[in-house]
């Protein structure tokens, strides 16, 4: 198989107050089996050896788990291709001559710590002010069974627990919304019997930290379920819609 | 939470679009279904609008709900507005490559341009018609009544004014074609039964109701 000639066009940002630019490196010798990230590795490689600082990206698990690789490809989260990660993204998707552009998720709430790499713990402040059930879970197990749970309840619960918090949602959307990736994280508890308790405030108080991290409004356009490498459907916003609606209505 | 419930939240801001955006539909149904009358331009026709639109403005239930509609209309824009100014602000730095038409529509990207645009058409539309007709100079018909229906049959014979018109209508459309779904979801009914219906009705609604507002101006012209 023959090999790839390619030009990038990527982001280069020193540090978070750097002015950043746009760098043209070419890359030849791609293999269309190379994934967009070992890729980025070869690429890596070259600019070491020739003593140029190398491209920080962040990556981790590298099998479309682990939610730590991001870029905005050509245009799109993820880069061309549906319901995958950038490790997922193979150059196969890519021609022979090629321009790539390759910048970082743009949102005030995900400031750039280096090049491509952003400060994604908006979503961990946000997870942390209601995203969770307040249970001891060590040493007192309950049988499964003795809870019922309608079955389309839990697999409901569990395509939304599926969410990587990657954050493709928020640099897809015309507005910078976090509500896809909160809406998930609400409704893996809501529909559950254990989350129910907790479930006022838990939606309250996420979507009181998700505003102050400065994220934008949600437009219903749409474009975060489109590009969601784990298909998160905009049923679960709506679910939150309804969550917060009945809470604000309802809260002492 | 110490913030307003009307407006605190981005959620709350949200219900408020859709529940004005949603009464702002169904006052184009009754705007509509009133101004169909003037397809109709014989004498008679002249002074039954005369006659319907002194009900309209004289008619202390109607007064009442155009009171609210003002409200609403005032709401809505005032809204949008502190929604697009925050949307804005969420994304300092934008991106020098986008493909935004590989995920989403433009028009539903474009609600708050397409909104401006309306509203820039209601300030146009109100000051000929509306504004002349509770404190303008208006002449009287047969019956006695505000001839308003001469004012309209005027101003339609100038094809800019009907352009603009049409062009306006078309502009409605889209902001409607993403707004009355969106409206739907905004307030969380969101259901797989019936999203579909929503939808389908979205669109039609989007076609139907701006094309007939469009076609009273090309009426008008044509006729005159």
């Amino acid at each position: 198989m023959r090999n790839m000639k390619l030009t990038l066009k990527i982001w280069r940002q020193s540090g978070p107050n750097a002015k950043g630019e746009m760098k043209t490196y070419p890359v030849n010798d791609v293999s269309e089996d190379m994934s967009f990230l070992e890729m980025l590795d070869v690429l890596n490689d070259d600019l070491v050896r020739k003593g140029e600082e190398p491209i920080a990206f962040d990556h981790d698990c590298r099998e479309g788990i682990c939610g730590s690789c991001s870029l905005f490809i050509n245009g799109e989260a993820h880069g061309p291709g549906r319901m995958i990660t950038t490790c997922q993204l193979h150059m196969r998707k890519f021609k022979d001559g090629d321009t790539i552009h390759v910048e970082p998720w743009r949102s005030g709430a995900f400031p750039v710590i280096k090049d491509l790499a952003v400060d994604r713990s908006a979503f961990d402040r946000i997870q942390a002010a209601g995203g969770f059930v307040s249970v001891n879970t060590s040493g007192n197990l309950v049988d499964g069974n003795a809870v019922p749970i309608p079955k389309d309840d839990a697999d409901t619960a569990f395509d939304a627990a599926t969410c990587i918090g990657c954050g493709a949602c928020v640099a897809t959307c015309v507005n910078s919304s976090a509500m896809l990736f909160v809406a998930a994280k609400v409704s893996q508890f809501a529909l559950l019997p254990q989350g129910k308790p907790e479930a006022k405030r838990r939606v309250l108080a996420m979507v009181e930290q998700m505003d102050k991290e400065g994220f934008g409004n949600c437009s219903n356009t749409g474009a975060c379920e489109v590009e969601c490498p784990k298909g998160i459907s905009l049923e679960h916003i709506a679910r939150m819609n309804r969550e917060y609606l009945t809470a604000s209505a309802t809260k002492d | 939470m110490a913030r307003s419930a009307l407006l605190g939240s981005s959620l709350a801001k949200k219900y408020w679009m859709a529940l004005t955006g949603l009464f702002l539909c169904t006052f184009l149904i009754a705007h509509l279904a009133g101004n169909l009358q003037l397809l109709d331009m014989s004498p008679e026709g002249q002074l039954k609008f005369n006659a319907y639109a002194k009900f309209m403005t004289t008619f202390p239930l109607v007064k009442l709900v155009s009171y609210v509609l003002y409200a609403s209309i005032l709401f809505h824009a005032f809204d949008g507005f502190l929604l697009a100014v925050q949307n804005r602000k969420a994304r300092p730095v934008k991106y020098a490559h986008e493909k935004a038409g590989a995920n989403s529509t433009w028009y539903g990207r474009q609600m708050a341009l397409l909104g401006t645009l309306v509203l820039v058409f209601l300030i146009i539309h109100m000051k000929t018609f509306w504004y002349e007709m509770h404190w303008g100079e208006l002449g009287l018909d047969v019956d006695g009544n505000k001839d308003l229906y001469t004012l309209v049959a005027t101003v339609f014979t100038q094809w800019w004014y009907v352009a603009l018109y049409v062009m306006s209508m078309l502009v409605l459309a889209y902001h409607l074609l993403h707004g009355f779904q969106s409206a739907f979801q905004s307030l969380g009914l969101n259901h797989p039964r019936y999203t579909p219906v929503i939808k389908n009705v979205g669109v039609f609604f989007a076609v139907i109701v701006p094309v007939f507002f469009a076609l009273i101006p090309v009426w008008m012209f044509i006729n005159a």
